[in-house]
């Protein structure tokens, strides 16, 4: 019988406690960096597209908004010959950025990506590219991968030894 | 003539006004309970979001109106216009002034009592036109709470009745000149007003919708027009039970510099924050639950409140 009114009041306290909503249009939170957002493609630091076009991304996605064809340029690099991510779909989990081995597709913290028409939630390859490394700054894939592309050869890469010879015992 | 003219302008007064307080109460109920839980509720349109209840209501006209293949077509059709009928009919007896007053009835009281048992078929028959579960299940609730409620809600305005000596509310309310009956009617004050959330099915007291348990509970399959007549109904109730509290216990329009209709208005408005309030501050109590306090609790308190009223008024009397 007492706990009801104590509840009143308390009820009745609150409505002077300093209200916890933010009015979003006027105040826009800061976004914690590794917020799952806006999807884009990162390129590496010399400039390069990160993406090698290995599809993981596209397979793991749950609700298969990613599309995307490889190609080879004459450097011997593969790269997306189209990527495009129907954002209409997409649920922002975030496996596709798990599953890249490259760090190319990354998830940023950016949420306004209101439309009118549904069709301009399609994003292509040039509206996901963008000119910087994203949350990786200083990872270069093909320097990295053992991968054999035109200006690098077997072994040169980082941390990489020089290619063994198999049918040689010799030491 | 004039007195036709008279009391027409004064039915389309009421309604008219009944109608916004009621229409216009919902965003305040929104407002409050935001405030009550540290939000800031709908600020958008208009000065301080006052036009939403205008945006609710233009969206809910648009809507579809509908009625699921399984239905009691005219039993379903027929259960939110009798909710709406009953709280306005007894919206007609309450005087908000001297004069002011649709039908000054010499049953008043009985008037409101025979509305309010009246209103119990539409929510019965809602859940029952229905032919859902989870609507049934909301129906029945409801005529379990709302008739065991009926009966100490009558009981506890016995006691106003003994002591002013007439049904009639403008009674009632001259009654109360020297000392508003909220005091020597404590108990049949409180047992009314818990009567009165249930009776309209207010939060915490809103077993027959539940919408926790029971999806919506009796209106669980309306839309549109439909829907938006049970919720105007609700309020009107509200609005009407808060006007009834007013009249019998706290001295109806009666107030001191401004004129009589304000002082009821500011009245009614209070306690139906007050309903807000309690929305806010309080959990459902389990089926069972409401039903022992209703029976086991408030029913003696109303019977007890009676008689020693009665004893009273008879030692004096002597």
């Amino acid at each position: 019988m007492f706990s009801l009114f104590k509840g009143l009041w308390i009820v009745l306290r609150h409505a002077f406690v300093k209200r916890v909503t933010v009015e979003y249009p006027e105040k826009k939170p800061v976004l914690p960096p590794r917020c799952r957002g806006r999807i884009i493609l990162s390129r590496d630091p010399d400039g390069g597209e990160r993406c090698v076009a290995c599809h993981l991304c596209s397979a793991v996605c749950p609700v298969a908004c990613i599309a995307l064809q490889a190609a080879e340029d004459a450097h011997g690099r593969r790269y997306p010959k189209f990527f495009r991510i129907n954002f209409s779909r997409c649920i922002f989990c975030g496996l596709c950025e798990e599953a890249c081995p490259t760090y190319a597709i990354q998830l940023t913290p950016g949420v306004e990506m209101g439309e009118y028409k549904r069709q301009h939630l399609v994003y292509e390859k040039e509206d996901l590219l963008i000119s910087g490394v994203g949350k990786y700054p200083g990872y270069n894939f093909y320097r990295v991968a053992g991968l054999q592309i035109e200006g690098k050869d077997k072994g040169a890469a980082e941390n990489e030894q020089p290619p063994v010879d198999v049918r040689d015992l010799m030491p | 003539m004039s007195d036709t003219a008279r009391s027409l302008v004064t039915i389309f007064a009421v309604l008219l006004g009944a109608l916004t307080l009621a229409g216009g109460f919902i965003w305040v109920e929104r407002r409050l309970l935001a405030l009550f839980q540290e939000r800031w509720g709908p600020n958008r349109l208009g000065p301080l979001g006052l036009f939403q209840g205008v945006a609710d209501m233009i969206k809910i006209f648009m809507k579809e109106d509908w009625v699921p293949p399984f239905a009691d077509k005219p039993v379903f059709v027929l259960a939110p216009m009798l909710i709406m009928v009953t709280t306005l009919a007894s919206l007609a007896i309450i005087a908000f002034a001297p004069g002011l007053v649709v039908a000054d009835l010499n049953i008043g009281v009985l008037f409101f009592l025979a509305m309010s048992s009246l209103g119990v078929y539409s929510v019965a028959l809602a859940g029952w036109a229905s032919n859902s579960k989870y609507a049934l299940l909301g129906g029945m609730r409801a005529v379990a709470q709302m008739l065991s409620y009926e009966v100490f809600m009558g009981l506890s305005l016995m006691g106003v009745v003994m002591m002013a000596g007439s049904f009639r509310l403008t009674d009632i309310v001259a009654a109360q000149k020297s000392l508003w009956f909220c005091i020597p009617q404590l108990p049949g004050l409180a047992v009314f007003f818990i009567a009165g959330v249930a009776e309209t099915h207010r939060s915490p007291l809103d077993l027959p919708e539940a919408e926790n348990e029971l999806v919506a509970g009796y209106h669980t399959e309306y839309s549109g027009m439909k829907f938006a007549l049970f919720l105007l109904g609700e309020y009107v109730g509200m609005t009407v039970v808060s006007a009834m509290i007013v009249t019998l216990f706290f001295g109806g329009w009666a107030g001191p510099l401004l004129p009589p209709v304000v002082w009821f208005l500011v009245k009614t408005l209070f306690l139906m924050c007050l309903f807000i309030w309690l929305r806010a501050s309080f959990p459902r109590p389990r089926y069972d639950q409401l039903m022992l306090f209703g029976w086991k609790v408030l029913l003696p308190v109303s019977l007890l409140n009676l008689a020693v009223t009665g004893a009273v008024l008879l030692v004096r009397g002597a």
